[in-house]
C-alpha cells in the first residue's frame, strides 16, 4: 500500500462523556513525517487512538488518501491503511516473536516476515521466544514490526521510546528513519524526547489540553524558547 | 524457498508427535485386541475433543454444544449409509460436510453473543438438534437409534469385521491425517490470528483483521473435524443414537479438554484417552459408584494440575531443562 496523505478536520473526540480533543485540524502529505508534542495528559495518545477509531468522536472528519474514513470502525481503518503502534505495545505475550509476526501478515506470504528481521535483526535472534520473555525494547521492535508487515500507508507511532535504554532508542530511531526515508508510509510520531521528535519530523504540532496550540517546522520550534517553555516544559534546546 | 532452521525444527517435532501417536495407536492394537471397538470410540471422541480445542483453546469461544457438530456428522453418515452410500471414505466426507455446515450455522448464531449468553446459545443449539433428531424418527430412528447400516469394505478390500480391526486402523489413520492438518492450520498465520483474538481482540482489530469471519472459519473447520468423528462412530458401531447429539457428550468433551489441557491439540488427545480409560476401568470395577470415583479423580487433577495434564507435563519438562542448564553452567 503506498503512502497516503492524512487530513484531519475539526476533530473532537474523547471517552464516554469526557471530551479530550477539541477542534483538532492538521494535514500530513503522503510520505510526510509529523511529530506531535505536548506534556503528559494533553491528548496525544487520544489523538492516535481517535485516528484508529478507538475513541468516541463528537465532531469532525478524518480523510485518508482523499477517502473519508470517519465512519469506519477500527478494523476497517486498519484495513484501509492506518497502522497504530500503541504506547502500551500490546504484543501477544502468549505467542512467540514469529507467531506474533504471522498474526500481522494480513494475507501476505509467510516469507514476508523476513522484512521484519531485516528491519530489526534482534527479533530474528529471538524468533522462538515468547512475547512475555522479551525486554521492553524488543517488545517495541516487535509491535512496530508487526504493524509494518501489514504495509500501512499511514503509521502512527505512540511514544515508541518510552522507558527504553538510550542504545535501544538509537536502534529504533535508526529503523524509523529508514522507514521514513523509503517514503513508503506517512508517519505520525508522538514522543516525549524532544530532540528525537524534532530531528525526525518535517512538521510539528503541539497539543495543549486537547487543542493544537502551535504548528510549524522543527527549526522554528527549536528557536522559540518561549513556546518550548510554555507548552513542553523545557527552557530551550542547545 | 529453503526451509529455515526453526521451520524445519517445527516440522521435525510435528513428525515426531505423529510418530508417537501412531506408535501408541499401534500398541493399543496389539495390546488390547479384544477392546478395539472401545478404542475406536476413543478415536472418534478424540476427534470431537480436538474440534472443541479449536474453538475453545485457540479462539477463546466457550461451547457446551459441540455435540451438535458431532451428531450432525454421525446422522449424515448414518442416513447416507442406510440409503445406499456405503463407501467408508465417502461416508467420512459426508460426515465432514454435514459437520462443516452445522459449524457454519452454529458459529453464525453463537458469534452474535459473548461470554455466558454465548455458552447458553451453544447449549440451546445442541438441545434443539437433539429434540429435532428425536422428533424426526422416520429419518433418524428417534429414541431407538438409526440402524441398518452396513458399510462396504474399506478400499473395497478390508471388511468391517466383528472384532473392529478395520474400523480401528481406519480410525487411527484418519486421526493421524486430521491431526497433521490441524497442526498445520494452528501454526499458520490464520491460527496465530485466532490465538491473537483469544488474547486481545481489540489488538487484532487494530491490525485490520475482522474477527467474525476468522472465528466463523474456525467453526467450520471445527465442525468438519467433529463431523468426521461422528461419521467414524457411525461406521464403527453401525448405529447412531440420540446420545451422539446430546448435551452430555458436549459437556464430557469439555471435561476431557480441560483435563488434557487446552490450546495444545495434544492435550485433547491425552484428556480423551485418560478420561475414557478411567471411565472404562472404573465402571468395570464398580458399576454402581464409578461416576463418584471418576469425579473425585477429575477434581484432584483440576486442583493440582490447573493447566491440564499436557500443561503440567510441559511445565515439568521446562523445569527439568532449566535445572539441567543451570547444572551445566
Amino acid at each position: 500500500m503506498p503512502a497516503a496523505d492524512l487530513d484531519v478536520r475539526n476533530l473532537s473526540a474523547g471517552y464516554g462523556q469526557t471530551h479530550v480533543l477539541e477542534d483538532v485540524s492538521f494535514s500530513v502529505p503522503a510520505g510526510g513525517r509529523l511529530s506531535i508534542l505536548g506534556r503528559n495528559g494533553m491528548g496525544k495518545t487520544t489523538l492516535m487512538a481517535s485516528l484508529m477509531g478507538l475513541t468516541r468522536r463528537y465532531a469532525g472528519s478524518i480523510s485518508l488518501g482523499g477517502q473519508d474514513v470517519t465512519a469506519l470502525g477500527t478494523a476497517a481503518r486498519a484495513h484501509g491503511g492506518i497502522g497504530l503502534v500503541p504506547q502500551t505495545r500490546e504484543i501477544f505475550k502468549g505467542l512467540t516473536v514469529e507467531e506474533n509476526l504471522f498474526a500481522g501478515l494480513k494475507g501476505r506470504p509467510r516469507a514476508a516476515i523476513e522484512e521484519a528481521y531485516a528491519l530489526f535483526p534482534r527479533l530474528g535472534e529471538r524468533r522462538r521466544n515468547l512475547g512475555s520473555q522479551l525486554s521492553g525494547g524488543e517488545q517495541q521492535m516487535l509491535a512496530t514490526a508487526r504493524t509494518i508487515l501489514g504495509q500501512p500507508s499511514v503509521l502512527l507511532l505512540d511514544e515508541p521510546l518510552e522507558g527504553l535504554a538510550p542504545v535501544i532508542c538509537d536502534m529504533l530511531m535508526e529503523a524509523f528513519g529508514r522507514l521514513a526515508a523509503s517514503g513508503a508510509m506517512t508517519i505520525l510520531f508522538v514522543e516525549q524526547r524532544l530532540e528525537s521528535a524534532l530531528a525526525f519530523a518535517d512538521d510539528v504540532i503541539i497539543l495543549e489540553r486537547g487543542r493544537i496550540v502551535w504548528s510549524g517546522k522543527p527549526d522554528a520550534l527549536r528557536a522559540d524558547a518561549d513556546v518550548l517553555e510554555r507548552y513542553i516544559g523545557v527552557g530551550g534546546l542547545h | 524457498m529453503p526451509m529455515t532452521a526453526s521451520a524445519s525444527r517445527t516440522v521435525g517435532r510435528d513428525l515426531l508427535g505423529l510418530a508417537l501417536i501412531a506408535l501408541v495407536g499401534l500398541a493399543g492394537y496389539w495390546l488390547f485386541p479384544d477392546n478395539l471397538a472401545f478404542l475406536t470410540r476413543v478415536i472418534s471422541v478424540a476427534l470431537l475433543v480436538l474440534s472443541l480445542d479449536l474453538i475453545v483453546g485457540y479462539c477463546g469461544v466457550a461451547s457446551l454444544g459441540q455435540g451438535a457438530l458431532y451428531g450432525a456428522g454421525a446422522y449424515a453418515a448414518g442416513i447416507a449409509c442406510v440409503h445406499g452410500i456405503t463407501d467408508p471414505v465417502l461416508l467420512i466426507l459426508i460426515g465432514a460436510g454435514a459437520g462443516a455446515i452445522m459449524g457454519l450455522l452454529m458459529g453464525a448464531i453463537m458469534l452474535r453473543a459473548h461470554g455466558l449468553p454465548q455458552l447458553v446459545l451453544s447449549i440451546a443449539i445442541v438441545q434443539l438438534l437433539h429434540e429435532a433428531a428425536n422428533k424426526a424418527s422416520s429419518i433418524t430412528g428417534g429414541s431407538d437409534g438409526l440402524s441398518g447400516m452396513s458399510p462396504a469394505p474399506l478400499f473395497g478390500v478390508f471388511e468391517f469385521d466383528l472384532w473392529g480391526r478395520s474400523a480401528y486402523l481406519f480410525g487411527l489413520g484418519l486421526l493421524l491425517i486430521v491431526f497433521a492438518v490441524l497442526r498445520f492450520v494452528t501454526r499458520s498465520p490464520f491460527g496465530m490470528v485466532c490465538r491473537g483474538l483469544k488474547e486481545d481482540p481489540l489488538r487484532i482489530s487494530a491490525l485490520g483483521i475482522y474477527a467474525f469471519p476468522v472465528l466463523l472459519k474456525m467453526f467450520v473447520i471445527s465442525g468438519t473435524v467433529a463431523g468426521m468423528g461422528g461419521a467414524l462412530a457411525a461406521i464403527a458401531t453401525q448405529v447412531v443414537g440420540l446420545d451422539s447429539v446430546s448435551f452430555e457428550v458436549s459437556a464430557n468433551a469439555l471435561v476431557m479438554l480441560v483435563l488434557g489441557g487446552i490450546g495444545h491439540l495434544y492435550g485433547a488427545l491425552i484428556g480423551t484417552v485418560i478420561f475414557m480409560a478411567l471411565e472404562h476401568v472404573v465402571a468395570a470395577i464398580n458399576p454402581f459408584h464409578w461416576m463418584t470415583l471418576v469425579g473425585a479423580v477429575l477434581i484432584a487433577i483440576v486442583l493440582f494440575a490447573p493447566r491440564g495434564l499436557s500443561g503440567t507435563l510441559d511445565e515439568l519438562a521446562r523445569m527439568l531443562t532449566r535445572d539441567r542448564w543451570r547444572a551445566g553452567r
